[in-house]
């Protein structure tokens, strides 16, 4: 299977402080896929996913070392831009956190700060063909100007998906988008990973390995700062190589 | 084969007993107590509501009356008065001039004397002249004829009408009322005047400008010194010793009594960069220092109470630092930045002993044109005529209070109107 | 292994197992016992054997059962997932082997040679052998022992090549004894349900060694049949 890979890690390694998050891990993104990390609370997950756009750079203390790249420029040079990189390397919180603006400016904040849109018209259709790509459109078209914060659960957190696509990222990271969501809201955003596959990278940090296996096609497994097992995701969940992956996924860990 | 369950304790283990004695006095016991303490809220809610109505009430009763002006009618004849006046130049911009020259004092008193009796003079206020001035500067053809205008009442007077001084002076006051020439009304010159010595004739106006200009100075210099400083001491100053010596600092200046200010701004603003004295630019200076702490700390509450998920939305978004703190997280802090200015300008609002020491204490004669025209501000005001010995000092005090009260509503009013504004996009 | 965290998925893991090992002691005992029944040509014997094959068939349905319960409550994943499913098709196949002794038990009453036919006492000695690949591939399921799937697999070639020559010798024996063709018939078939055994004795052995490594046993050389 060629591979088109996004971003690459090398020797990555996370200090906050004195004390090792992270712990020498290298990966590969690929472009045309969904990467999961899996693995159990404290393991470093979402700490690898926030150096990828570099959102440690906010904690004081903490320190990056090792070589990360998105397409083959390093994401930690001088030179390279935090503000146009994280527009490039778009994120997806946990816990859904639209602005507290309407609809439309939440969508609209991101191309107008970067510069995306020339007119209003042009804006208003970067915003429609975010909110489409989302799968909010319909639900939305008519109440543009309500706020933000006034939608359900499930709908907040296609609208954060909505204002990420709008920069027109290249990469989509997403830290457990679905965990304050219920099944319904859940199986709706699961969905709609499946139809940006391809169009964007996507790395989705889970705790819920039902919800790894169904989205990605491959699974990286993390435990205590280190990745234990890389691989397809069909392999990770029928046939793991490592014993601790095993033990996770089965559930006889702890 | 299953594994057994963990031991839970004895199987024989009673269930608690709800209803017994001992649990149901433990039941009513709680209930008492919570009652008790509710009474105790409610009582002291009371209390401080109780000083509230009391000190409004004794405010309102004391200075309702400084809201009313009794006025005599009083019948000029002017060709027979012998002024020194030429009607003509009253047109054009000398009129000032010539009405200065003109005698129209000596003529008042003269048409008082001529309708009361000898003592006549008496019974108009001092400063009755300067209303007939007034007609006659705004009515020329007053001066052709025969006019009954109404001027103030002596203060003696004033007083005896609204039902104290001396029981001749209520005599005079009935005689005149019987004669139909004495009318009690709203005071407009109360609010319109400035400063004087006599207090029928004395007006708020000067010192509320005055204030007025001092609370615009206090704004302008506080509030965007004090956003600012909170904005950088969150955001981007680093958590190190130096900035915890700045934080300790600005606390403990918030708490450090205003007549200290007062000792700063005389030694600074008057002594080093000799600013004119009893100026409102210096007045305000010296609030704006006194003040700020209060909106930084306020601020730096108020920006902690934004969410981190705020922040990092729009960081993820690729929004650069300045760009997350003004469109994110100083909109979500203004509410609470408000709350903060609001305390911090009603403070000041009522700020004595400060502008006392840079000396806007003065008898100012006119209200202030120019922010560094002398001024004085209303609590220093009220503080000046509460000395005064004249009696009809004391009803203008409270009436002086009832309008710094209102003034202060006013001002609260606005701020939290902009506060609600800005709270309900949240 | 350790256990699993929530205790009731290894209650339930080890009630499968203990099914199936229920099941393969049922179905090994009665090819010995339908073999034994067919020597001593007795009749009860027979025809309990062919009733109890009935508790087989209601081993398998709660496997069944069972195995489908788990997959839906408890999601298991890689190996746990892996031996559930080589538990469903191995009940299936157990339910099978059950059916060949029911079947050669059956025959017992068509055959009555009082000791005539020879080749009749050679059966008992294949009938061991098979009876014994069920056991030693049901045993490396318990254990979840590859190797000892692997062994099994080739252990068969022995009860493939007792076939042939019983084959050669029955058919011998029916061109040289013309009266006896029908009882000896009826041996060839059970000889063949035999070889049967030991077959699907190596398709269990197939499914134990994907359950407990992943992948597929290497292609195996299968004894040729010599004669259809």
């Amino acid at each position: 299977m060629t591979q088109h890979l996004k971003m690459t890690a090398h020797n990555v390694n996370v200090f906050y402080g004195k004390k090792q998050a992270i712990n020498d891990v290298s990966i590969d993104i690929d472009q045309d896929l969904v990467t999961a990390f899996i693995g159990p609370s404290g393991c470093g997950k979402s700490t690898f996913l926030r150096t990828l756009n570099r959102m440690n750079d906010t904690v004081a203390s903490a320190k990056v070392t090792g070589d990360i790249r998105l397409d083959g420029e390093d994401i930690y040079a001088a030179e390279m831009d935090v503000v146009q990189l994280r527009a490039r390397v778009g994120m997806v919180f946990q816990k859904p956190n639209p602005f507290p603006k309407s609809i439309f400016e939440n969508v609209a904040y991101g191309p107008r700060i970067h510069g995306l849109a020339s007119s209003k018209g042009q804006l208003s259709g970067i915003v429609e063909q975010s909110l489409k790509r989302a799968g909010l459109w319909e639900e939305v078209k008519d109440r543009l100007q309500d706020s933000g914060t006034a939608l359900s659960g499930g709908q907040q957190q296609r609208l954060c998906i909505a204002r990420a696509i709008a920069v027109d990222p290249e990469v989509i990271l997403m830290d457990e988008p679905c965990s304050a969501l219920d099944p319904i809201a859940t199986a709706k955003i699961e969905e709609l990973i499946h139809e940006l596959k391809g169009r964007y990278a996507i790395v989705i940090v889970t705790h819920n390995m039902q919800q790894a296996a169904r989205v990605s096609q491959r699974t990286a497994f993390f435990h205590l700062g280190t990745l234990i097992e890389y691989g397809a995701t069909s392999d990770i969940f029928t046939n793991p190589r490592e014993e601790r992956t095993r033990d996770y996924i089965t559930g006889r860990y702890g | 084969m299953s594994s057994t369950p963990p031991d839970m304790g004895s199987p024989e283990k009673t269930p608690t007993d709800w209803r017994g004695d001992a649990m149901q006095r433990r039941i009513r016991r709680r209930y008492r107590s919570e009652r008790r303490f509710k009474l105790i809220g409610l009582a002291a809610v009371m209390m401080s509501a109780g000083f509230l109505v009391f000190l409004l009430a004794t405010m309102l009763s004391n200075g309702i009356g400084g809201f009313s002006r009794t006025e005599i009618k009083l019948p000029i004849d002017f060709p027979k008065a012998g002024l020194t006046l030429d009607a003509s130049r009253l047109a054009g911009p000398g009129a000032d001039m010539a009405l200065a020259g003109a005698g129209i004092q000596g003529a008042t008193d003269g048409a008082a004397i001529a309708a009361f009796g000898k003592d006549g003079d008496q019974l108009i206020s001092d400063g009755a002249w300067l209303t007939v001035r007034s007609a006659v500067k705004a009515d020329p053809a007053l001066l052709r004829g025969r006019a009954t205008i109404a001027v103030p009442a002596s203060d003696a007077i004033d007083i005896a009408a609204k039902g104290e001084g001396s029981n001749e002076d209520k005599a005079q006051v009935a005689k005149l009322k019987a004669a139909g020439v004495l009318t009690t009304g709203f005071n407009l010159s109360f609010l319109q005047g400035a400063d004087s010595t006599d207090p029928t004739m004395v007006g708020i106006w000067g010192a509320l400008k005055g204030s007025i200009f001092t609370m615009i100075v206090t704004l302008v210099l506080a509030f965007p010194v004090g956003v600012f400083a909170a904005l950088y001491l969150e955001e981007y100053a680093p958590r190190n010793r130096w900035t915890d010596l700045i934080e300790v600092s600005i606390n403990n200046l918030a708490a450090v009594p205003s007549i200290i200010f007062g000792l700063l701004g005389l030694a600074v603003f008057l002594n080093t960069f000799h600013l004119p004295r009893s100026a409102a630019i210096v007045g305000g200076l010296t609030l704006a220092l006194m003040t700020m702490p209060v909106i930084v700390i306020a601020g730096r509450n108020a920006i902690k109470g934004v969410p981190p998920s705020i922040r990092d939305a729009a960081l993820g978004i690729g929004a650069s630092p300045v760009q997350v703190v003004f469109h994110h997280v100083l909109p979500l802090a203004l509410p609470g930045i408000l709350t903060g200015t609001i305390i911090g300008m009603a403070r000041a609002l009522g700020e004595t002993a400060p502008l006392l020491m840079i000396g806007m204490r003065a008898f100012i004669a006119s209200p202030p044109e120019r922010l560094s025209d002398p001024a004085t501000v209303l609590p220093v005001q009220i503080f000046l005529w509460s000395d005064q010995v004249n009696r009809g000092f004391v009803e203008k005090t409270s009436a002086a209070i009832i309008v710094l009260l209102v003034f202060l509503l006013a001002m609260n009013g606005v701020a939290i109107y902009l506060r609600n504004k800005f709270e309900t996009r949240w | 292994m350790s256990e699993h965290t929530v205790k009731a998925f290894d209650d339930d893991i080890g009630q499968l197992r203990g099914l199936i090992a229920e099941m393969g002691g049922l179905a090994e005992q009665a090819i010995r016992a339908a073999i034994e029944a067919l020597q001593r040509h007795d009749l009860e014997a027979a025809a309990r054997i062919v009733a109890e094959d009935k508790k087989i068939d209601a081993l398998e349905m709660q496997v069944e059962q069972l195995a489908v319960r788990i997959i839906a409550l408890r999601a298991p994943m890689a190996v746990d997932l892996r031996e559930v499913v080589a538990a469903l098709k191995i009940a299936g196949v157990v339910e099978r082997i059950g059916d060949y002794a029911k079947n050669i038990a059956k025959r017992v009453p068509l055959i009555d040679s009082h000791g005539e036919i020879e080749p009749l006492s050679v059966l008992p000695a294949m009938a061991t052998l098979a009876a014994a690949l069920v056991h030693d591939v049901l045993d490396a399921f318990a254990a979840r022992d590859a190797d000892a799937a692997v062994s099994v697999c080739e252990r068969d070639k022995a009860v493939d090549d007792f076939y042939n020559s019983l084959f050669r010798v029955l058919v011998t024996h029916m061109m040289e004894n013309p009266k006896t063709i029908g009882q000896v018939a009826h041996l060839l078939f059970i000889a063949k349900n035999l070889e049967r055994v030991g077959d699907h004795a190596t398709n269990v052995a197939e499914m134990v060694y994907y359950a407990a490594t992943g992948t597929h046993m290497a292609e195996r050389d299968r004894a040729t049949i010599e004669t259809i």
